[in-house]
């Protein structure tokens, strides 16, 4: 299961990053590594970017990059 | 002794407020060398023996953004005395984050907490003690809005610029990846040890930077070290140190701060962004908002009320009537003396050169008033956030929709907005079609051909669909320069919601101050320098001062205009048009009204008002080739003032020259497109 599968209200811990090089770096550098706790708050008006909250406040990315980050089951 | 003090910290945690807070309003603006991050350092107003500089405001010092890299050579090359990073409180963890690289560069450091009033407001406790003990450096509570400690700030950082600061972080890495990180440390061998670590770390982390200046005769012995490290680490050395400092972080966050609830809370940010970028609300929202901001810069009939004036028109027209004024009386008092007519011709088109530049100010000023309100307040972020999913159909992000939507109004102040874009792609493609928005200046060039060849029913379908010409040919032309101008560039949307905070009125007007300088200073002497030039052209030839129809710009004109003929144009006074404006698109009006048959200045005013008609012009032009002619001015080289913030915002010639031969070569392509398809259709 991603990221992407949540829905708006729903939340996990973060089990891995699947993402490649400078994009890899950035969800990290941002707070998003394994164990961290994320939830989704909102879709964005057109479905796509979201939201998420983690480590305490909020962070906006798209549908495809919230598909790199796995979550644990 | 001087002490030199750097600013480090996240976007949003308040570094600006404080640095100008620091400085009062002795600070000098610029852009780093080779990009345009914007470069700003002080004077501490209580101690002028303390320099402070404001460093780009980033998340982690990893070699991936303009910022990024400005931030860590500033640190590591530089050296400053000491380092204040300024740390969020609400969001503390992510903000230690980088405070932990900056330590690795073993330079000294302060930190200083900031939102102390947020923190406290949401029930939550931070004990800084124990965190600067935890931590090994100072820890200062500051509210930088409000000006609270930021006196024991700079005590703090002042003492802290003398002292060794600590260098190891015991259990930070985990023995494994520190045992790498000494190995190679070692193999570096830098005279200042601190060095030689803070570099074996970036290697681990698969710094391309760094691995790039290594030493040849140690870098295949630091890439096997890599390897291993990597293997030890299960692969991922990189993934592993950027966790290793947030389990890090995590630790001494749960012992230093007491949180009055877990998970996440709802806060008044949240309960705005239930309406802000609610599913059905937030397009009118923000198309209500960028309404306001349009009207107050640009409309001449502000809140509907029929010639009412908004405060950039108003304040505009008060600087041309000042200006024209005194301008009038200089030429005067120099006529006066006696000076001959070229003399008294240089001085008016001098004067005429400030005037440009000067009459652009107060829509600069009230356009960043807006901007800078809406950037700060956090509200900007949700902008991107919403408009994201269309934007990124053509390469671009949700916060390119700003500067082009101001290019309705005024391609500079729009090409000034495109600041804002994190990107510095999305930024170059922004500022390359700008310009392609039909500004209000080229509405008059419209008015006279509509006028003149249309006839009354279509008129406002012809000046219609210029520009929405404008609109398409930007939005191709940003696929376009996306795909092959910008290949190897992939765009990503990780980017923090900020909470909304009302802006200080002190840091709205020092931003808003600052971009109205910039432009004085740089888009200026490009503006002036051009109009000087052009009007030496246009009212002389080998012999001494002519009339326009026998100057050097009439003989250029004449040689260049084979050029237009695909176009359908090839006449010297449509060419003349072209460049005269340049320096401003309406004066085409007033050229043709000029070399068509000498009209009077009111009848030029009444032409570009589209209540009259300029009937020499169709001797050379019909309705094909008019239009033709109003798509190359369309989307041609905009004006020198135009072309002036493009150089300023992009930092260097190369790109204004690219962005230019772009913008000219797109013009010509569309323009000859028109012409034959509209013949074969007409």
């Amino acid at each position: 299961m991603t990221l992407r599968d949540l829905k708006p209200g729903q939340q996990g811990i973060v089990a891995s990053v699947a993402a490649a090089g400078s994009m890899k770096r950035r969800i990290m550098d941002m707070g998003i590594t394994p164990g961290v706790e994320i939830k989704v708050i909102k879709e964005a008006p057109l479905g796509d970017p979201v939201e998420v909250s983690v480590r305490g406040y909020e962070l906006s990315l798209r549908k495809e990059e919230a598909k790199e980050i796995e979550l644990r089951q | 002794m001087g002490i030199t003090i750097a600013l480090a910290g996240n976007p949003n945690c308040g570094k600006t407020t404080l640095f100008n807070e620091l400085t009062g309003s002795k600070q000098h603006v610029g852009n780093w060398p080779g990009v345009t991050v914007d470069k700003k350092d002080g004077i501490y107003k209580k101690n002028k023996d303390v320099k402070i500089l404001d460093l780009p405001g980033t998340y982690s010092l990893s070699p991936y953004s303009a910022e990024e890299i400005v931030a860590r050579d500033y640190i590591v090359k530089d050296r400053p005395d000491v380092v204040i990073d300024i740390v969020d409180g609400t969001s503390i963890e992510r903000n230690l984050y980088l405070s932990l690289q900056i330590m690795e560069t073993g330079i000294p450091m302060v930190i200083a907490l900031n939102m102390m009033d947020e923190v406290k407001a949401r029930g939550d406790e931070i004990d800084c003690r124990k965190l600067s003990e935890k931590l090994g450096v100072p820890v200062v509570p500051v509210v930088a809005r409000s000006n609270k400690g930021l006196e024991e700030l700079m005590a703090a950082a002042v003492e802290a610029a003398g002292k060794q600061p600590r260098t190891e972080w015991p259990g930070l890495f985990g023995e494994e990846l520190e045992n790498a990180i000494a190995g190679i440390a070692s193999v570096l061998g830098d005279s200042d040890p601190r060095e030689s670590r803070w570099k074996a770390i970036k290697l681990v982390e698969n710094d391309e930077v760094v691995s790039k200046s290594l030493d040849p005769a140690k870098a295949d012995c630091v890439k096997k070290l890599v390897e291993e490290a990597n293997r030890k680490a299960g692969g991922d050395a990189e993934a592993k140190i950027a966790d290793s400092r947030y389990q890090y972080i995590g630790k001494i966050v749960g012992e230093c701060v007491r949180k009055a609830r877990r998970g996440h809370v709802e806060t008044k940010s949240d309960k705005a962004d239930k309406f802000l970028t609610n599913r059905i609300l937030a397009f009118p929202v923000f198309a209500a908002v960028m309404y306001v901001m349009f009207a107050c810069t640009f409309s001449e009939n502000f809140l509907f009320i029929e010639g009412l004036p908004s405060p950039g028109i108003w304040l505009a027209g008060i600087v041309e009537n000042v200006w024209g004024m005194l301008a009038g009386a200089i030429v005067g008092a120099v006529e006066g003396m006696g000076a001959s007519e070229w003399a008294t011709g240089l001085v008016s088109s001098c004067l005429d050169g400030i005037g440009a530049v000067a009459g652009f100010l107060p829509l600069v000023l009230v356009l960043f008033l807006l901007l800078s309100f809406l950037e700060d307040s956090g509200y900007m972020a949700r902008v991107a956030f919403v408009m994201d999913r269309i934007f990124r159909h053509f390469g671009l992000s949700g916060r390119s929709f700003i500067p082009m939507l101001m290019g309705f109004g005024c391609s500079v102040p729009a090409l000034m907005a495109s600041r804002t874009l994190e990107s510095d792609k999305d930024r170059k493609i922004t500022m390359m079609i700008t310009p392609f928005m039909s500004c209000g200046a080229k509405l008059p060039i419209y008015a006279m051909f509509a006028a003149t060849l249309f006839a009354d029913g279509n008129r406002t379908a012809v000046v219609f669909s210029v520009y929405m010409l404008g609109v398409v040919v930007a939005v191709i032309g940003a696929l376009l320069l996306n795909k092959f101008a910008f290949r190897s560039e992939a765009s990503n949307f990780i980017m923090e919601l900020p909470q909304y905070r009302m802006p200080t009125l002190k840091s709205v007007l020092i931003h808003a101050w600052e971009k109205v300088k910039g432009f004085a200073a740089k888009a200026g002497t490009v503006i002036f320098a051009s109009t000087v030039l052009i009007w030496f052209l246009s009212n002389f030839n080998f012999g001494g001062m002519c009339s326009m129809e026998e100057s050097l710009l009439a003989l250029a004109g004449n040689s260049i205009k084979w050029i237009f003929a695909p176009l359908g144009w090839a006449d010297w006074r449509a060419s003349v048009g072209v460049v005269t404006g340049w320096i401003a698109k309406e004066n085409i009006v007033a050229t043709f009204g000029q070399l068509f048959g000498g009209v009077s200045d009111e009848m030029v005013e009444a032409v570009m008002a589209g209540e009259e008609a300029l009937p020499a012009i169709s001797e050379v032009f019909n309705k094909v080739s008019a239009y033709s002619y109003m798509a190359f001015n369309l989307l041609c080289m905009p004006c020198f003032a135009a072309v002036g913030a493009i150089r300023r915002e992009m930092g260097s010639w190369k790109w204004t020259l690219r962005a230019v031969g772009f913008q000219m070569a797109t013009a010509y392509v569309v323009a000859l497109l028109i012409n034959v398809l509209g013949n074969m259709v007409f």
